[in-house]
């Protein structure tokens, strides 16, 4: 169903008054996640059960002439083996997944699942891997984006390339894409100056603190329950439904809590094993990964190659804008080098703009989603050399991206005309801040960046279901990330008129709802949020026809204000308001319990923009980066539980922080990732960063009866390029390489 | 009748063209329109597309209403993390 019914409450230029929504509520998991009583993947556990343990290849590239699992399945306490041949072919929606869970013909990249052991231990599981005999025969690899689209590069797959690629370059591109209007060389030919610069970024992993985990339970009648840490647990159920050949409806999962995902838990890795060692030994399998294996084997993001070309004239205009963007996706297609090239000048109005997109596969495991996939990257390559060009002709970065930003009636570089967004709110916001302002010191630089994403919706069901004493149970799909048991609870009980502590959100199994999409896309607060009313509205119409029953009054002639039935005017006759407790009560005598559910594919959403700024030091002699001042503007529609919103600003900001200046996959010539480890691969912590200062804008979104606009993606698109300009102001020397390590930087000062 | 911006690379699949006519008043109808018209445009349709009409985006709801008039952008499907 289409959000065009779904028209915003207050009227424009007219804000409405909340008494719920807008306030900061304690957060209703946070006893059970600071007492340890929250059960996150690994904390289940089921009688009889048998613990999983996963064999990698210690190869790039290989081709696996044969496994013998003889010996391992000989072991005392192993009670199932399974590699490919376990698995049927599957469909083929699901084949790369499939073949990403369990390696087939191929392994495609350091840390690629061979085979798995269910054993009565976790020692005699390990110990069976070395038990398992694979024949390898070693191939040649590649993980880097450029030298993957050499025409002479080691080939991962024949013929997967598809219509859209041009002949003449590697079959490692599966795809290109492009994007514009206007005629680019012609704005070139405008411009006073035009600047081309090439960036590279590293791949860098989502960094969860919850490895994968799950528990699987399937028996011989094709009965299963899963129990994993996921994002989407019914994602989870119909990809390894699809993968086993098994209904959907016959498998159960639950999602447990989760301690992170960031787009890493969009997809399915341990899941199918389990449940694959389940069936074959008819016992529950527990499987949880080490760091190591998350590092190895689960999705980072793309590591990219851009270039970047803008012509720019004295007065600051863009004259016409292009990009060439080399995404590397791991070892099957699907990196998003499709999304990089749609954001990368969404934030600017431009005549002539031309992006053009490659989707490369490497010897590398599949990239995953990541906040926003794609756009950080691309808004780095463009806001570096935007950054460029205005403090080469002298002019204010801010004034520049103003002069240029993209408003309501602008045809956007990927093709719609912008409705109303926010982009000019976020960087007036920030020239008007005291950050913009204040005086910096020795080896300080100051650097702004402007980021842009869609955020969707998608299938979503609610339920609202009321008990005999008045409070509320809210019943929703979507694993709880980012606070949404908090933004559901507090809209419905918004729309009830009842107090926040009245309604419990739970999340649901599947078996409980039907089908909702991923927690992914910015969509949560937007989409669910929107059920959540909608359920609400629901429930309040039920509970005034059961006041007007009471009352011997027609139905139309109730209303519901302030948590209470009352008669919509003098007409409808003089009765005391009933309650929302008072009608549950009677719920029996009155028809049954009383409920709300709403399902909607919730299209629609509306796109967002940030602005941030950040100040950075560079120490001269060591290379070495501290951030020492950093502040988000972004606009956020309505906010519904503000520390959330604030939670996921900083939260963006700081995993930019480590994409920018430290985090990166490490290859070994011989393709093997170096670092798959938290020493080694470093993500910032507390001690690294300053207070990450937040301004929330709210203008509000018309496709969501509060106004509410997806906020978890955001955030992570500008501050790759607001560090970078930081830094390269501080050092003096523009910094083109992600990430800006400390041998990098002290080695682009010394070079001048 | 509509018309459909087609983004740079698929306007091989439509004869050079970057906008198309399609008589669709549903999302349905237009990209079974395309599609028909079109056929170069199938394998892409096939992998996914998301739809902008009127500056919002929608990805499968088929009796999704368009005007005569709505501006409509045929995109990439928008994925999220």
């Amino acid at each position: 169903m289409p959000l065009d019914d779904h028209t915003p409450d207050q009227t424009p230029g007219e804000a409405r008054q909340f008494k719920v929504v807008g306030t900061r509520p304690l957060r209703p998991d946070g006893i059970d996640k600071v007492t340890g009583r929250a059960r996150f993947g690994a904390d289940m556990s089921a009688p009889g059960m048998l613990i999983g343990r996963v064999l990698r290849s210690p190869h790039a590239h290989a081709r696996i002439r044969s496994i013998d699992t003889s010996k391992a399945e000989a072991l005392s306490g192993v009670k199932a083996v399974v590699t490919r041949a376990d698995f049927g072919p599957g469909d083929d929606d699901v084949a790369d997944i499939l073949d990403n869970c369990m390696a087939g013909e191929k392994a495609l990249y350091d840390g690629h699942a061979i085979a798995a052991v269910a054993a009565t231990s976790a020692a005699i599981a390990r110990k069976a891997l070395k038990l398992i005999d694979v024949d390898y025969e070693i191939l040649p690899h590649v993980t880097d984006v450029d030298a993957a689209m050499k025409p002479d590069a080691p080939v991962l797959h024949e013929g997967l390339s598809d219509e859209t690629v041009p002949e003449g370059v590697s079959q490692n591109v599966v795809h290109r894409v492009e994007f514009g209007h206007g005629d680019v060389e012609a704005g070139f030919a405008k411009a006073d100056k035009v600047l081309e610069r090439t960036f590279k970024t590293a791949a860098t992993h989502q960094g969860y603190i919850e490895p994968h985990a799950c528990l699987a339970t399937m028996g011989a009648d094709g009965i299963a329950d899963l129990w994993v840490c996921t994002q989407g647990h019914y994602m989870v159920r119909n990809t390894c439904a699809a993968i086993l050949g098994i209904d959907q409806g016959k498998l159960r999962v639950t999602a447990s809590e989760i301690g992170g995902g960031f787009g890493g838990k969009t997809t399915v890795f341990l899941e199918p094993v389990a449940l694959a060692l389940s069936r074959k030994a008819n016992r529950p399998v527990k499987m949880t990964m080490t760091r190591e294996e998350v590092l190895r084997a689960t999705g980072p993001t793309s590591s990219t190659s851009i270039d970047v070309k803008i012509g720019m004239n004295k007065d600051g205009k863009i004259t016409a804008a292009s990009a060439d963007l080399r995404y590397q996706g791991g070892a099957y297609p699907g990196s998003p080098a499709d999304m990089g090239s749609m954001t990368a000048f969404a934030p600017y109005d431009l005549e002539n703009v031309k992006t053009v997109g490659w989707d490369v596969v490497t010897n590398r495991p599949k990239a995953a989603a990541y906040r926003a996939p794609g756009a950080p990257m691309a808004a780095f390559a463009v806001e570096s050399v935007v950054d460029e060009l205005a403090k080469g002709f002298g002019l204010d970065p801010l004034d520049v991206r103003l002069k240029n930003a993209a408003r309501e009636g602008t045809k956007s570089s990927y093709g719609p005309t912008f409705p109303a967004i926010g982009l000019e709110a976020t960087l007036q916001a920030a020239k008007d801040h005291p950050h913009w302002k204040a005086p910096l010191g020795p080896n300080q630089g100051r650097g702004v960046a402007c980021g842009f994403w869609f955020n969707f919706g998608g299938d979503t069901c609610v339920s609202l279901n009321i008990t005999p004493d008045g409070t509320v149970t809210l019943t929703e799909g979507n694993p709880d990330i980012g606070g949404s048991r908090a933004s559901m609870s507090m809209m419905a009980a918004e729309e009830l008129g009842i107090p926040y502590d009245q309604v419990r959100t739970v999340i649901a199994d599947t078996g409980a709802l039907g089908q909702n999409e991923v927690t992914d896309g910015s969509r949560v607060t937007f989409a669910v949020g929107l059920a959540t009313i909608k359920a609400a509205r629901n429930a309040k119409k039920v509970l005034c026809e059961r006041a007007a029953m009471v009352w011997g009054i027609d139905p139309d002639a109730v209303e519901w204000v302030d948590g209470c039935a009352r008669p919509a005017g003098d007409n409808a006759g003089k009765f005391p308001p009933m309650s929302l407790k008072e009608i549950a009560a009677i719920a029996s005598n009155t028809g049954g319990p009383v409920a709300g559910h709403f399902e909607v594919n919730a299209e629609g959403a509306g796109v967002s923009f940030a602005t941030h700024m950040v100040d950075t030091e560079v120490d001269p002699d060591t290379g070495a980066v501290k951030v020492v001042r950093y502040t988000v503007f972004q606009d956020a529609g309505k906010a519904v539980h503000p520390a959330y919103v604030e939670g996921q600003f900083q939260g963006g900001a700081v995993q930019g922080i480590g994409w920018a200046l430290n985090e990166e996959y490490i290859y070994g010539e011989d393709g093997r990732l170096q670092n798959p480890g938290f020493l080694d691969y470093r993500i910032p912590v507390a001690s690294d960063l300053p207070m990450i200062d937040t301004v929330i804008l709210e203008i509000p979104n018309p496709g969501h009866p509060y106004g509410v606009r997806g906020v978890g993606e955001t955030s992570i698109v500008p501050p790759l390029a607001a560090i970078a300009n930081s830094v390269s102001e501080a050092a003096g020397v523009r910094m083109t390489s992600l990430p800006m390590s400390p041998p990098k930087v002290l080695a682009a000062i010394q070079a001048g | 009748m509509v018309m459909v911006k087609i983004w740079g690379s698929l306007t091989s699949a439509t004869d050079g063209q970057a906008e198309v006519e399609i008589e669709a008043t549903t999302l349905k109808e237009l990209l079974d329109g395309l599609s028909e018209k079109y056929p170069a445009i199938r394998p892409q349709l096939q992998r996914g597309v998301s739809v902008s009409i009127d500056g919002k985006i929608y990805n499968d709801s088929w009796f999704q209403p368009i005007r005569e008039d709505s501006e409509v952008v045929l995109l990439r499907r928008i994925v999220g993390g």
